[in-house]
């Protein structure tokens, strides 16, 4: 036993975030922590890194009851975590990084040269291939959380707490990282790793502890918990299954057509694509192949420098959002805090961003508060949004209702065409049920939905057709029969490589 | 004494909430209140509250101007000078058009009024072209005006007060009185009431916190990010070039230097009333509030005899206590998500 929980509470004013916890963490394994967005998976690993301290209960660790008071008390006992907001100073190098803190020195004086040692050292040990002397904001995503991780290895480790580490990695990042974790688990470290993916925890999960509204409902074996049992398990009801049923493909009237589209920044490159009305179709590809990009320079947000863009018989090349979104045609971006809402603002508010000019939120030139305020109740009715109050502020959501608000913008105006980008990152399994059935039913209202992906089986189970992007190129279109897991893998890669 | 502490627990807990909720601009109102009447035996007269009123009009239409760059994310630091340059360019104009022609009063009025804003106005196009089209930091861009503003309206004037007006001007828009109410307080009520319409009862002002709040967002949605940031610039230095005529009219003379307090005045009045810095949050009706508290504070000092070179301590360390109370406020926000 490497770490315990003994009925742990956590309380904030008005709320308890973790009721009487018992979990345990044996030597060498993987953890999973696994519940909807605000079960209090947050709370608990806080508390485990030392971050948060327990309002009742007790930690032990290998047998001692202890007390944290810092992240750096836990850190000295080996108990580190990675959370999903990195803690990295991006101006500064992986090896200042490393040590920030802690750094090596004799008197008030630096050991630069004992810091490079050291810090060349854990990467190695990890098998990390990056310089220590590079600047963090030249690392790609996946490489800063290997910084990250690294920092745990400063001091001997033994637990390792990962927040949902794979959220913004491609699959092949994600494999290294599991490696890694592989690694890990045989030297004995246990991990406690946050995931929504189903995947994953089939792949490194050795136990699983669902939370629920901060109540620990129970501890299964990885092996042998099905789907269904988890997702009923962490909802408290049987949500079905995660995606509808496919529709046959209708025979909408073309929409837009994309020709030899080329984006000035290169990130698409020669791309040509088409969707037709009451469609879905995936855009699947690894982060930076295109897949996004080409949308959104069809919307406007993105410099085009060659092709053409025909949305309903009439060249758009070039148009800019505003007069895109009059013609009913919306981009809703994957990241939520930095493109898609304000998160100051009310949910209220947010929905209505798209749609200001028009009824039911304004007349003329004036707002008509009562009617957009009924609307934004529907609204939230229609998704369910949880809790249900319109004039809170956006980031005051947890994530799954956070991209409800957003979702919720599609049914502002009379769209034609919805392109959602990542609608699920961050989302927990119930929810992802709902905003599956909310794009098929607008698909079957007779939208064309162009739904872009990272998460293949998404792709898979949604779509009509799909276009398989590498490198800024359209790799492969796929649709019926052909449009499996292993067609559209097959096309992720170099043609050369695979 | 169990229950003396729970009861002091729950107290403590609703003045928390109330602090969340308002923010610290009700408890410094209170505070300033108490200790002014305290203080000195004057201060709570109708008499001198009108004249609180009277002085603040300046500050106030200077501080909602000031609080559509901030609400944007940026602010506006020229706002002295844009006062300044509207206050000698329209008493030179109209001085100079009194003159030509001095049986048409209220044409050379007219004129002066119209030159005055239109040369303060003048500076915000500038400003926002910059901030919206050249992404200028609107740091830089507003300092760099501020210093372009003064160096013009001193070298139009030559440093000396611009005399030649109407009587007729001052009367009327700096001493004159509609129905008992200064014409000063009217027109600031006017603009307030304009631009309460503005910003929550049509799109454009929706548009304007969005903007501060996610530009990146607000793009996405539909919104012209750029004309709506020229628009703010534009409309702040309006707001600030009617002010600066109006004391232009108060004071009878136009001068290169009054408004060197305002940029201060104007961003502490906005930030004390729960305007963030970091945009995208604040009210109007907050911000007519702070402004008149710091014209309270100020009556106050003078009714106590502190003296002027004090008072502008108590300005800066009430502004930074402000931002300070805001830090605490985001850290009880946070503990208190229901």
């Amino acid at each position: 036993m490497l770490v315990a929980t003994d009925s742990i509470t956590k309380d904030y004013p008005g709320v308890r975030a973790l009721n009487d916890v018992n979990l345990d963490l044996r030597a060498g394994e993987v953890h999973v922590l696994f519940g909807e967005n605000g079960a209090g998976k947050s709370t608990l690993i806080s508390i485990l890194a030392g971050a948060e301290r327990p309002t009742s209960g007790t930690l032990q660790f290998r047998g001692q009851q202890i007390v944290l008071h810092s992240v750096n008390d836990a850190r000295q006992l080996g108990i580190s975590a990675v959370f999903q907001e990195f803690s990295l100073i991006p101006q500064m190098t992986v090896e200042e990084n490393l040590f920030l803190g802690a750094e090596p020195r004799t008197g008030v004086f630096l050991e630069r040269r004992r810091s490079r040692e050291s810090a060349r050292g854990i990467l190695v040990e990890l098998d990390f291939p990056i310089d220590p002397a590079t600047r963090v904001d030249q690392l790609t995503r996946a490489e800063q959380q290997m910084v990250e991780i690294a920092k745990a290895f400063r001091s001997d480790l033994s637990v390792l707490i990962l927040d949902e580490p794979t959220a913004s990695l491609t699959n092949h990042e994600s494999d290294k990282l599991f490696a890694l974790i592989d690694d890990l688990t045989r030297r004995g470290i246990g991990i406690v790793y946050i995931t929504h993916r189903m995947g994953e925890i089939r792949r490194i999960g050795d136990r699983i502890s669902v939370l629920r509204d901060g109540i620990l409902i129970d501890t299964l074996d990885a092996g042998t918990a099905s789907e269904s049992d988890l997702v009923r398990l962490m909802t408290g009801r049987d949500v079905g299954k995660i995606f509808p049923d496919r529709t046959p493909k209708p025979a909408g009237e073309n929409l837009l057509t994309i020709t030899g589209l080329t984006t000035r920044d290169g990130t698409v490159l020669r791309a040509s694509i088409k969707v037709n009305a009451g469609e879905i179709l995936g855009l699947a590809g690894l982060v930076g192949s295109g897949k996004s990009e080409v949308l959104q320079a069809a919307f406007g947000a993105r410099a085009i420098s060659e092709g053409q863009v025909l949305y309903r018989d009439h060249d758009t090349t070039g148009r800019d959002p505003k007069r895109n979104i009059n013609d009913g045609f919306l981009y809703l971006p994957p990241d939520r805090r930095l493109e898609g809402l304000i998160m100051m603002r009310p949910a209220r508010e947010n929905m209505a961003l798209a749609a200001l000019d028009v009824s039911p939120f304004s007349r003329g030139a004036w707002l008509t508060p009562r009617r957009e305020k009924r609307m934004a109740e529907d609204l939230a009715d229609r998704l369910n949004l949880q809790p249900r109050q319109i004039e809170r502020p956006a980031g005051m959501f947890s994530g799954g209702n956070q991209q409800k608000v957003m979702l919720a913008r599609s049914l502002t105006r009379e769209f034609r065409l919805i392109v959602y980008d990542e609608p699920t990152v961050g989302v927990d399994v119930g929810t992802r049920a709902a905003i599956y059935r909310f794009i098929v039913e607008l698909a079957q209202g007779g939208m064309a939905v162009i739904l872009i992906s990272s998460d293949l089986s998404e792709i898979i189970h949604l779509s009509h057709r799909a276009y398989v992007f590498h490198r800024g190129q359209v790799q492969a279109e796929l649709s019926g029969e052909d449009l499996t897991e292993e067609s559209v893998l097959a096309n992720f890669f170099d043609r050369e490589a695979a | 004494m169990t229950r003396d502490r729970t009861a002091g627990h729950a107290a403590s807990l609703i003045l928390k909430r109330a602090f969340v909720k308002l923010g610290i601009l009700p408890f410094l109102l209170l505070a300033a209140l108490l200790i002014f009447t305290l203080m000195s035996e004057n201060f709570l007269t109708i008499r001198n509250l009108t004249n609180v009123f009277r002085q603040s009009v300046y500050l106030t239409i200077v501080s909602i101007g000031q609080m559509l760059a901030l609400l944007t994310g940026g602010f506006d630091l020229s706002v002295g000078t844009i006062l300044a340059l509207a206050s000698v360019a329209g008493a030179m104009a109209m001085a100079s058009a009194y003159a030509a022609m001095p049986e048409a009063i209220w044409l050379a009025i007219t004129i002066g009024c119209l030159a005055g804003v239109a040369a303060g106005t003048l500076i915000g196009v500038v400003n926002g072209v910059g901030v919206a089209f050249f992404s200028v930091s609107p740091f830089m861009m507003s300092l760099g005006m501020a210093s372009v503003g003064f160096g013009v309206a001193l070298y139009l004037t030559g440093g000396v007060p611009v005399y030649g007006m109407p009587v007729e001007f001052g009367d009327t828009f700096g001493f004159g009185e509609v129905m008992g109410v200064p014409v000063p307080v009217l027109v600031a009520a006017l603009l307030v009431l304009a631009l309460y319409i503005f910003l929550y009862r049509t799109p454009y002002g929706r548009h304007l916190y969005a903007v501060g709040g996610n530009l990146k967002a607000a793009s996405l949605s539909g919104i012209n990010t750029r004309v709506t940031l020229l628009f703010t610039y534009v409309l702040c230095a309006f707001l600030a070039a009617v002010a600066g005529i109006l004391l232009t009219a108060r004071l009878d003379t136009g001068e290169a230097n009054i408004g060197a307090s305002m940029p201060l005045e104007s961003i502490a009045a906005c930030v004390i009333a729960g305007v963030s810095l970091r945009g995208g949050t604040g009210r109007l009706e907050n911000v007519v509030l702070g402004a008149l508290f710091i014209g309270l504070v100020q009556n106050g000092m003078n009714l106590a005899r502190i003296e002027s070179y004090l008072q502008t301590v108590v300005l800066g360390a009430l502004l930074i206590l402000a931002v300070i109370a805001d830090q605490i406020r985001l850290t009880y926000v946070a503990t208190l998500k229901d």
